[in-house]
């Protein structure tokens, strides 16, 4: 069989990580060609390379397509290829019209002037190609997710497509409109279209992909072939997940009290789209001294799910109960949290925070500026007193603590927030992504903070899409997908395997 | 000297080039102009008319630095000091009512403005810039229909007061009653004061840290600052003394510069500009802070607009058009930033001043008025380029 597109002994590293290490892909001509693997492993990054996101010279390694080596400096180089990709994050511009964002930048026009009659032909001649019933002119905010996918499609098609890679096509679409996506890569292979398919959703991925690459922390580990005989869902996430993780978290020893908070049936809804209900009657709770993992993949609703109990940050329409020691409390607004003993530290931790612009002292007593202040008038010198004792007692490297936090590194610039959080004294603590894109060193530092807090008779919280961290640092894990709690393990039986079973099946 | 502490000295200048290099450019323009105009510029009786010119641009200055460091803008400012005006004046001579009514109900009109503005901007999220470009044409009317487009005045004596009065000579006045021993005695307490401040927060500092600024630094900076206060008390001493507006803008210099560097509500509007969604999730009520600072700039704003009615002492239809640009133009000399976060009431002030000797200083040389505008705005310019490279550079 020929070979449409080889990628070999790609390496591509990043200020402190390899994100891909030594990677060969081989993808047929004519075929679904499926990758998985964890979050982070390295897939987009892939994908990155390929489509000259990352431009030639930024990585090792050669990219063979159509028998050549291809040294693309930019996306529209790969494009000319025939070489188009489709993010998981869809690149409309809401309030054009469909046919105006399928020519975005390839405009049909003469000396600069658009012919809007070739321009609604075509768009036409597209949609039904991708079996989408919508006027040319209808704006894109107006029609929905599903077919907003359908339009990317159709933009990807008005280019002479060779390979078509598609990131997530399905993570944002109800089960209906999933399934006639999968046909429509069904109905491209067939008029000989090759596609690259970044899928989570194995039952998807076996139901169209002829050759499936696992990749796993930078390295593609294993290429099975479907049609060669019965490859099981289990193949496929022991491959996934399969890795060493001794030693990689600090020991601590479970002291587990009463129970502290309970989230009892908390509901919430899409601020945009109300009638979207993101979490589903969902019931958790954490004891003193435990550190609870909320696992489950991106866009599983866990982030909502925390921001809506921390002071309604998010969400429309919320309904459900917060209980700390057994009494309802009012978590209405940040301040009400704050003072009911909630902290939660952002998974962004750049956009929401700290403020990057001013002085670690300044980013750590945000939350408990009364803490430093006499009647509304601060005290300098005790404010640059706790900023201090935070600097020694969780290690922030810093020559001092009147530096800038944009100066920091993002191991520092975290422990910076979990000072602010740890000053402002909370019972319970939600730690959502608490060691995202940060080195390993800074990572086992954050861990044994977390792992000190629970010790202090704390309850955690802790979000992660990284599966080992969880397994390596809870005693308890709930699982989560698509805005439901789908069940909790104990630390003892848990396993990565179990928890995919969980959120790909439950 | 040794070595780290050089090392700290060029370090700390490197980081806080932009607050120095704004008053080195402010004393450089000074002595051009000093220069230029053969030693009018500093005269008593210039430097008296410069503090009166321009304390209605510095009065709003302050309020104005509180709204950009929150991450907003208030265009409205001018037309409310021309509406506040023709209320005041509409209040004083055609209802003759006494200036102890007039002056404090038209501050709390000038308060309610804000709140009126501020309530769009916080609680609607209506961006600032049109609620406040909306408020600049309402009161721009307002101010016509008041004043039926005709001027009234003059004002009653004791309302004048408020910007030609200067401060009694309470010590009785020494050589031929020409030297006014009060204010100088008052220039020379502040003279002190500042460096005793300075050094009692240095103390509480060193208690718990290293000290950021360099010692030699402090010093220089407060034996300039005291020599320059002295120099001008004994200037206006020998005039008229301390004008009343200039005491009205030093205590308020004093109290926003408190609240901005000392106090929680200013360090949470700091932190609302720097990131406002950070500060939410840090329990920061932003939107009662937004609201705050309309509600300040538009009392001071009226504050303003009475001391500027009483120096003309007459209520004009035209009475603040463009203010709201020299003010908002100082901010930003001063070093503020238009995503808000930064800046810093000294610099705004600063920023004012430079603005008002250079109007002072051309106007005596005799540039016209076309090129004086050309030349102010060349400067915002240069200043706002020289914050943008320092960035980048940094």
């Amino acid at each position: 069989m020929d070979t449409i597109l080889e990628m070999r002994n790609i390496t591509k590293t990043f200020p402190g990580v390899k994100a891909l290490d030594d990677v060969n892909l081989k993808v047929r001509r004519g075929e679904i060609h499926a990758l998985c693997g964890e979050n982070g492993a390295g897939k987009s990054t892939l994908m990155k390379v390929l489509s000259g996101v990352y431009p030639h010279g930024t990585y090792e390694g050669d990219i063979l397509f159509d028998d050549n080596i291809q040294s693309f400096r930019d996306i529209r180089d790969s494009e000319a290829r025939g070489i188009i990709i489709i993010h998981q994050e869809l690149a409309l511009v809401p309030l054009l019209s469909i046919a105006e964002n399928i020519f975005l930048g390839n405009e049909l026009s003469e000396n600069g002037v658009i012919n809007w009659p070739k321009t609604f032909a075509r768009t036409t001649e597209l949609l039904g190609k991708v079996g989408l019933r919508e006027a040319p002119n209808t704006l894109v905010t107006n029609i929905g997710v599903g077919k907003q996918q359908l339009v990317e499609i159709a933009k990807a098609l008005s280019k002479e497509v060779k390979l078509l890679i598609l990131d997530e096509p399905t993570s944002s679409l109800q089960e209906n409109d999933s399934q006639k996506l999968l046909d429509l890569l069904i109905e491209f292979r067939n008029q000989g279209i090759t596609s690259i398919l970044i899928s989570h959703k194995l039952n998807e991925i076996s139901r169209v992909a002829d050759r499936i690459t696992v990749i796993r922390d930078g390295r593609a580990v294993s290429t099975l072939d479907c049609l060669d005989g019965q490859i099981s869902e289990d193949d496929i996430v022991k491959d996934m997940v399969g890795r060493d993780m001794a030693h990689r978290y600090p020991e601590r020893i479970p002291n587990i009290g009463a129970t502290m908070m309970e989230v009892r049936n908390w509901t919430c809804y899409h601020p945009l789209h109300p009638t979207q209900k993101l979490i589903k009657d969902v019931n958790i709770d954490v004891a003193a001294g435990e550190v609870v993992g909320i696992a489950g993949l991106m866009g599983a609703g866990r982030t909502e799910l925390a921001m809506s109990i921390f002071g309604k940050s998010y969400g429309h329409n919320i309904s459900g109960e917060v209980l700390m020691h057994g009494k309802p409390v009012d978590v209405s607004t940040v301040q009400r949290a704050i003072a009911s003993g909630l902290a939660y530290v952002t998974e962004d931790r750049k956009e929401m925070g700290l403020i990057l612009d001013e002085s670690i002292t300044t980013n750590i007593t945000l939350a408990n500026l009364p803490g430093v202040s006499e009647r509304g008038v601060l005290n300098d010198g005790a404010e640059r007193g706790v900023a201090e004792e935070y600097r020694q007692k969780i290690n922030i490297r810093t020559p001092n603590v009147g530096q800038k936090v944009v100066n920091l590194s993002g191991g520092n610039q975290q422990k910076v927030v979990l000072s602010k959080w740890l000053f402002a004294g909370p019972e319970v603590l939600i730690l959502d992504e608490p060691t995202r894109g940060i080195d390993v060193g800074a990572k086992y530092e954050i861990y044994s903070i977390i792992n000190q807090l629970a010790a202090d008779g704390k309850g955690v919280i802790m979000i992660s899409s990284e599966m080992p961290e969880l397994l390596g640092m809870c005693d308890r894990i709930y699982v989560m997908n698509e805005g439901e709690i789908k069940g909790q393990l104990a630390a003892s039986d848990a396993s990565q395997e179990k928890i995919m079973h969980m959120i790909l099946k439950g | 000297m040794s070595d780290t502490s050089s090392k700290n000295i060029s370090y700390y200048l490197r980081t806080h080039m932009r607050e120095y290099g704004m008053v080195l450019a402010l004393i450089a323009i000074m002595a051009f102009f000093q220069y230029l105009t053969d030693g009018v510029l500093m005269k008593p009786v210039n430097l008296t008319n410069l503090f009166l010119q321009n304390s209605y641009v510095i009065i709003m200055a302050v309020g104005m630095l509180l709204v950009i460091v929150g991450g907003n803008i208030d265009l409205s400012v001018g037309s409310v000091v021309g509406f506040i005006g023709a209320l005041a004046a509409v209040m004083a001579v055609q209802w003759d009512l006494p200036t102890f009514v007039v002056i404090p109900v038209c501050l709390v009109v000038g308060g309610l403005i804000g709140c009126a503005q501020g309530y769009w901007v916080a609680y609607w999220r209506i961006p600032s810039f049109i609620v406040t470009l909306a408020g600049m044409l309402v009161f721009r009317g307002l101010t016509l229909a008041l004043l039926g487009g005709a001027s009234v005045g003059p004002f009653p004596s004791n309302f004048q007061l408020m910007s030609s009065g200067f401060i009694p000579d309470l010590m009785g006045g020494l050589i031929d009653g020409r030297f006014n021993v009060f204010s100088m005695t008052l220039g020379v307490l502040v003279a002190l004061l500042l460096p005793a401040l300075g050094l009692r927060s240095r103390a509480k500092q060193a208690r718990f840290a290293v000290v950021e600024e360099p010692m030699a630094f402090f010093a220089a900076k407060h034996a300039l600052a005291g020599f320059a206060i002295l120099y001008i008390a004994y200037l206006l001493s020998t005039y008229r003394g301390l004008p009343n507006v200039l005491i009205v803008m030093a205590l308020l210099i004093a109290i926003f510069t408190f609240v901005t560097n000392s106090t929680t509500i200013g360090r949470r509007i700091y932190a609302m500009g720097g990131n406002e969604k950070a500060a939410l999730l840090s329990g920061i009520n932003t939107r009662k802070l937004a609201f705050l600072t309309f509600a300040n700039m538009g009392m001071l704003a009226a504050l303003a607009g009475l001391v500027f009615a009483a120096r003309l002492n007459t209520a004009t239809p035209k009475a603040g058009i463009a203010f709201e640009l020299d003010v908002i133009a100082a901010v930003f000399i001063g070093g503020a930033s238009m995503s808000g976060g930064v800046g810093k009431i000294i610099g705004a002030v600063v920023g004012a001043l430079i603005m008002g000797v250079m109007n002072n200083g051309m106007s005596i040389v005799g540039v016209g008025i076309d090129w004086q505008q050309v030349i102010k705005g060349l400067v915002l310019l240069a200043a706002v380029i020289f914050d943008v490279y320092n960035k980048n550079k940094a």
